[in-house]
């Protein structure tokens, strides 16, 4: 328990540490991390699966304007019919953010989680209807103090 | 580092028949995003809990996928339609392969 608790606490103070580098020092970090991931575009279009993608009415994406702390970002979604919902951060690091997809019991098919925001950019959330309908919806959030990394 | 995981559900204790609840989930993790380093430069490998289920006696309610973009803590928001008595079933995935489960009973009044 107690030794537990040391690598606890040592885990800790490195999190804050880390946390307190400028942000200079945070951007080469994450830099050199560009593996060959997925595009902002990729995802979509993964997800889609070849569907056209439409900006319109039937999803609303609740984001704030201006997020003080990337690192912890109250995102709603409501997508109503929806039977899948992708969230995009096309300026993260790994783009997506998570998918929701949605079983009989949903009592509708909206969800709040909290996201981690790399830098200012724009926040999507995608919906997949029944009727295989794709439709986007976009919000652009500025970032304060970008979440650290991905 | 799967020590200290612990989920934190909300669900009502009771609902009326097919009433729509509000389901609140919390659960405590790192979520390492992978994009991070250490102060040697060499950078601290992706831990994060990338699946999430929830179902009510036996039939999916949601089912979540998530990517390191995802903030420590992750919190969930949702509903969930209610026909009967019976039981939430919350299960997470861990990178590590590890599963964290959490039951909660609701009685239709």
């Amino acid at each position: 328990m107690n030794s537990r608790r040391r690598t606890m606490l040592v885990a800790g103070a490195a999190g804050i540490a880390l946390a307190g580098l400028p942000l200079r020092v945070l951007a080469q970090a994450a830099a050199p991390a560009a593996q060959p991931e997925m595009t902002a575009d990729q995802w979509v279009a993964e997800f889609a699966g070849g569907a056209e993608v439409t900006d319109g009415d039937g999803v609303t994406l609740t984001a704030p304007e201006i997020a003080e702390n990337g690192n912890t970002v109250p995102i709603s979604v409501d997508a109503p019919g929806a039977t899948e919902i992708l969230l995009v951060a096309s300026g993260n690091p790994v783009p997506g953010v998570a998918k929701f997809t949605f079983g009989p019991l949903a009592g509708n098919q909206a969800v709040s989680t909290r996201v981690r925001l790399a830098k200012t950019q724009d926040v999507m959330a995608i919906a997949k209807f029944t009727d295989g309908k794709v439709v986007r919806a976009k919000s652009n959030v500025k970032v304060t103090i970008g979440g650290c990394g991905g | 580092m799967a020590d200290n995981v612990k989920p934190r559900v909300r669900v009502p204790k009771t609902a009326s028949k097919d009433e729509v609840i509000t389901i609140k989930t919390l659960i405590s993790h790192q979520m390492e995003s992978g994009q991070r380093k250490d102060k040697d430069g060499k950078v601290i490998p992706r831990s994060i809990i990338n699946r999430m289920t929830v179902e009510f006696n036996g039939q999916s309610v949601l089912d979540m996928t998530l990517e390191p973009a995802i903030s420590t803590n992750p919190y969930v928001e949702f509903q969930a339609k209610v026909p009967e008595s019976g039981e939430f079933k919350f299960t997470w995935y861990d990178d590590d392969g590890s599963v964290y489960e959490d039951v909660q009973k609701i009685e239709v009044a």
